[in-house]
């Protein structure tokens, strides 16, 4: 097909390659490095969408990210669908595959358009009146099928499979908006020498220069001028130059989150380049040059395809060469459509008339519409739009009423003025000012160190404008504080304006014919359907302020964020309410200003990447020999070591029965190490801990209970004493950073006094658990220099020496109630040490054991797992550990807290065992306790099951709970109700096994 | 992100190198073991949650691992002063409204 709408020698893209692309599975040609939108306009196509609420056909508003109706699904594969993505943004490769959405059947026919139809039923808040009735059809009727019908495009149903990338950048001046003005604050800032780094949404630097073709600079079309001038900027190392980047959000304290387009507009981007970039600058200051986005006039069916803004058909025929039609019609209140109207005109596009809602406008622009033949109306009204899939004309009528006038037309250009982008200056928390001469909300009182320029600043003209902003560029670069840093002596020059355009003035609101007294649909906010009508009744249904109006009416709250709608809506609200329009004030602009990817805000952080893992220094070992791990908070631990054929349950009856019967080797390495250290270290862990420790002999190991100072159980493990100056405190596994944390914070904010150092040294040392009636056995041969009789280490002692020919900290200790030890080396020797006592082990008949062999062990002897069998609200009485609170102690955290009259005071959970009556039922954790099974629902809970297994050693079923003052029940029958029926249990002590606990030196 | 002015790098760093570690200049008893009930619930649960200038404690937890003192204007999210553990409360502050 020939692209009929390209002008020859019009737009930027002469030499440009040829593209083919599908559209709705149409096939097309247009040039690389024009939007999709200018392509599809090429070949003459303007019907690209349906809208979200009547389904009413729609086409380009706009040329840029402001566009509200043209959103289109990209898809390169499977993979890679892309919805929502703006036709008018999205840069043209060959081979770009889009469609159209929110439509079915088809485009053309959609079914969902009777809802234009039906359109007095889905009025304005009619959510929140429609489906009321009745209630039980919400679920099973209404919500369903308004599900189906709601959202905009189709979310991909594959994981994406592109890769994000982040950085992070300083700059002394960060200058936000390529066009004039911020390419002027550029090149002053950039000429001090000091860090810049100047942004812009779109492909091409020159912002409004890509269609005004009145501007002249430096003795140059501006287009032309700015290409030059971002070329110089980049030739500076202390510049740089992003283009298809959003500087979507602006945060505290000069912080700005930009995200860079990097790949999106090739046809094959190879695997190296990220889809997009995020960059997260910090800049000490901040030239906001951001532009001004033009309105629509708001009038019945101003949302037909081919109704458009003005500055958008010069941007494709100025940029692109483009037309946008064959017999244009113009409808503006203010000057900048008549230089659409002219450029058309001149390219040989016919204008059929412009329509001026003004009643004597005068200018230049007009003179030279009349000059070229364009018939000119003023104080006139296009008071509908006729056509359906596409406009086929318009009705003009005098403003005041009168005689109408229908004018067939393909296109309507139209203009209501332009609305300074402030979005970036509102969400740095600085005040918008209306200016009532302009009618506009402009800056006005700063929050942060920036400052906007231009027609962001509602600075007219291009003069005035690149005057203001060479200015600023040149003031943010000297209060960034950088004295002539840099070899740039030479003083640039203030680019010279030779000529430009007027845009000031226009309207705001509802242009006659689209007022109180009609019914028409005259859209304020295209992608979300609301209509100049909607606003007012949202005002006659009580809503006053604007902030109610929009949530009511849903104005501006589209993905768009009201870019074009939100003065029209405000007017509208203003007018209705009888109010001067600051008194009903502005809505909050919100991060993010276009629509951002989950993808850039994560980058590389997903998968693996989501968080470290943390593997210990025996996993090398461990995974070949089949084991099976679990997720320990980073850590991957070895959970069980099944045998050929052994299923979970199998495998840990076989662990737990070898470590009883002669010894087993388990990875202890994961619990957390803190070294104290000091000449007060024993008064250090007097205070932290509740043990006493002043007396504890080097050499020697107590068992530590750690509380907050609420008097709750924080923290457990074994402590081992080196030295009179040094402890080798260990923590649980997951409490490593807190303890650490937690010991810390005393240390340097409540006993400063104390001369103690911490160190973690979690992984300095890989730890190997060797637990079993044969476990002195099997590491004696290894040892040098520690005598390993039990009356030279007897249990809960600790020694320093050398195993397999490496420094080693042995640990006389038991997690498992067996004679066990914990030899300690450095990690990086951790495996070959743990291999020579496997060898060793493999003599004894030995097995390697995981952490559920590890709680089972320990549940067997009673021993509590913090975190497990005490959730934060669990005392040491409660958990049975009084012996292990130093009595004669006048202080220690947690001291005052324990003695809270609640604490102390009777009826509190107690950890208990239980037994179930049939041995062989394994209770659940977690489970709830009862008294009384007959009760009536909901029953009194007096308790939980907070640990319970199947026990190989005891033959049955084995559990510890909190109950209600469960040291008094011992012997009692409880029941644990569940599901399929009621698990009868009586209540126990917690020691399973070897009570006596001889075999700890057995 | 805020930047934060940590007293003992005598820097200013990113929030990610940060904990908050809750309101300051709450001391802990000399004689803890004889605190009352109500002056326990006042130092271990009472907090002011002003609306406004704060004091409260961060950890430079990713840089110096020191704790300090900050004081805060939770209304404009602004850090007005920092300064080391253990100083006492600022009698001025920079920049603070009256």
């Amino acid at each position: 097909m020939i692209a009929t709408f390209r002008i020859p020698g019009a737009g930027r893209l002469k030499q440009a390659e040829t593209a083919r692309f599908s559209f709705d599975g149409q096939s097309y040609a247009g040039v690389e490095g024009e939007t999709l939108a200018s392509a599809l306009l090429a070949n003459g196509v303007h019907l690209v969408g349906r809208s979200f609420k009547y389904h009413r056909p729609r086409g380009f508003l706009s040329a840029g990210a402001e566009e509200p109706n043209a959103l289109v699904e990209i898809k390169r594969d499977s993979a890679r669908r892309t919805p929502n993505v703006r036709a008018t943004v999205q840069e043209l490769y060959d081979g770009l595959t889009a469609q159209s959405q929110n439509r079915w059947p088809s485009l053309a026919f959609d079914v969902s358009a009777l809802g234009d139809i039906a359109s007095p039923l889905l009025s304005a808040g009619f959510y929140y009146k429609t489906f009321m009735w009745p209630k039980s059809a919400w679920k099973n009727f209404y919500e369903p099928r308004i599900r189906a019908a709601a959202g905009l495009g189709v979310a991909p149903d594959q994981p994406d499979p592109d890769h994000y990338s982040a950085r992070f950048a300083h700059c002394d001046v960060l200058v936000l908006g390529g066009g004039a003005a911020g390419i002027a604050a550029a090149l002053a800032a950039a000429e001090t020498g000091v860090r810049v780094i100047l942004a812009d949404e779109q492909a091409d630097f020159g912002g409004s220069l890509r269609f005004e073709s009145g501007a002249r600079i430096d003795g140059q079309d501006g287009f032309a001028w700015a290409q030059g001038a971002v070329a110089a900027l980049k030739a500076m190392d202390n510049v740089r130059v992003l283009s298809r980047a959003t500087a979507f959000g602006y945060y505290a304290q000069n912080f700005v989150g930009l995200v860079e387009r990097v790949s999106d507009h090739l046809q094959s981007p190879g695997r190296e380049l990220p889809r997009e970039r995020l960059w997260q600058v910090r800049a000490k200051r901040v030239v906001l040059a951001t532009g001004a986005i033009e309105r629509h006039m708001v009038f019945a069916d101003n949302d037909r395809p081919g109704v458009m803004l003005a500055s958008a058909a010069r941007t494709y025929l100025n940029h692109f060469g483009v037309a946008v039609g064959r017999n244009v019609g113009v409808y503006t209140a203010n000057d900048s459509a008549y230089a659409a109207a002219i450029d058309l005109k001149k390219a040989g596009v016919g204008v059929a008339a412009i329509v001026d809602l003004r009643d004597h406008p005068t200018g230049s622009v007009i003179d030279e519409a009349r000059a070229l033949g364009i018939e000119v109306n003023f104080g006139r009204a296009v008071i509908r739009a006729g056509g359906k899939l596409r406009v086929s004309s318009m009705t003009v009528q005098p403003k005041n009423g009168g005689g109408e006038r229908t004018i067939p037309v393909d296109a309507i250009l139209m203009s209501a003025g332009w609305t300074p982008s402030v979005h970036l200056f509102s969400q740095s928390r600085g005040k918008v000012a209306f200016n009532d001469e302009t009618k506009r909300f402009v800056p006005g009182t700063y929050a942060q160190d920036c400052v906007s320029v231009g027609a962001c600043n509602g600075t007219d003209g291009l003069s005035a404008t690149i005057d203001e902003a060479y200015a600023a560029g040149a003031k943010a670069a000297k209060d960034a504080g950088v004295k002539n840093a840099g070899a740039n002596t030479v003083k640039g020059i203030k680019p010279k304006v030779d000529a430009s355009e007027s845009w000031s003035r226009g309207m705001l609101g509802a242009a006659p014919g689209a007022g109180p007294d009609t019914t028409v649909k005259a859209f304020v906010d295209f992608q979300n359907d609301v209509t100049a009508k909607d606003i007012r009744q949202a005002v006659h249904e009580g809503m006053r302020s604007i902030e109610h109006v929009k949530r009511f009416t849903t104005n501006g709250m589209a993905t768009d964020q009201g870019k074009t709608s939100n003065m029209h809506g405000l007017a509208i609200a203003a007018e209705t309410l009888d109010k001067p329009i600051p008194q009903v004030g502005l809505t909050t602009f919100r991060a993010p200003y276009t629509p951002v990817t989950f993808g850039s805000i994560v980058g590389h952080a997903r998968g693996p990447l989501f968080d470290p893992t943390r593997k210990t220094a025996i996993h090398p070992w461990a995974e070949p020999q089949g084991a099976v791990f679990e997720d320990v908070g980073q850590w991957k631990r070895a959970w069980y070591f099944p045998k050929a054929g052994e299923d979970m349950h199998a495998a840990v009856d076989r662990e737990c029965v070898t470590v009883r019967k002669t010894a087993g080797l388990f990875d202890a390495s994961t619990l957390g190490k803190i070294e104290v250290v000091g000449p007060d270290a024993a008064k250090f862990m007097e205070l932290l801990y509740t043990n006493p420790w002043e007396k504890l002999e080097p050499g020697r190991c107590r068992y530590g209970i750690m509380l907050r100072e609420d008097g709750f159980i924080y923290d457990d493990g074994v402590v081992g004493r080196l030295a009179a100056d040094r402890f080798h405190v260990t923590t649980t596994t997951g409490g490593a950073p807190r303890v650490m944390n937690h010991m810390e914070d005393y240390l340097q904010t409540e006993f400063p006094h104390l001369n103690v150092w911490l160190t973690s040294t979690t992984e300095q040392w890989a730890v190997i658990a060797v637990q079993g009636p044969k476990s002195r056995d099997i590491i004696a041969p290894l040892v040098e220099g520690i005598d390993m009789s039990d009356g030279a280490l007897p249990h809960m002692s600790v020694r320093e020496g050398r195993i397999c020919g490496v420094p080693t900290r042995l640990f006389r200790m038991s997690f498992t109630g067996e004679r066990g030890f914990e030899v300690n080396v450095p990690a990086d020797y951790g495996q070959a040490v743990w291999e020579a006592l496997w060898a060793e082990g493999q003599k004894h008949g030995a097995c390697a054991y995981g952490t559920e062999t590890m709680h089972v062990l320990r549940a067997e002897k009673g021993y509590i797992i913090v975190g497990q069998d005490t959730d934060g609200t669990v005392t040491p009485g409660d958990a049975g550990l009084d012996w292990a609170v130093g009595k004669k102690k006048t202080d220690f955290v947690g001291i005052r807290g324990m003695a809270r009259p609640d604490l102390v005071a009777k009826g509190r959970k107690q950890l208990v065992g239980l037994k179930t009556k049939d041995p062989k039922v394994v209770l659940e954790e977690g489970a709830q306790i009862v008294g009384d099974p007959k009760q009536a629902i909901p029953m009194t809970m007096i308790g939980h099951v907070t640990s319970s297994y199947w026990s190989e050693n005891c033959g049955r079923s084995i559990a510890l709970a909190l109950v209600t003052g469960g040291r008094g029940r011992m012997g009692e029958t409880l029941y644990v109700p569940m599901p399929n029926g009621t698990i009868e249990v009586e209540v126990t002590g917690m020691v399973f096994f070897d009570e006596k606990g001889e075999r700890l030196n057995g | 992100m805020l930047l934060i002015r940590c007293p003992y790098c005598e820097e200013e760093r990113p929030e990610l190198e940060f904990r908050n570690a809750g309101e300051a200049h709450i001391a802990r008893s000399a004689d803890m073991a004889a605190t009352s009930d109500d002056d326990f619930e006042k130092f271990f649960f009472i907090r002011s949650n002003p609306k406004g200038i704060i004091y409260e404690r961060w950890r430079h937890m990713h840089g110096c691992a020191r704790f300090f003192n900050a004081v805060r204007d939770t209304v404009s999210d602004r850090f007005l002063l920092t300064y080391k553990a253990g100083e006492p409360k600022p009698a001025k502050l920079p920049g603070a409204a009256e």
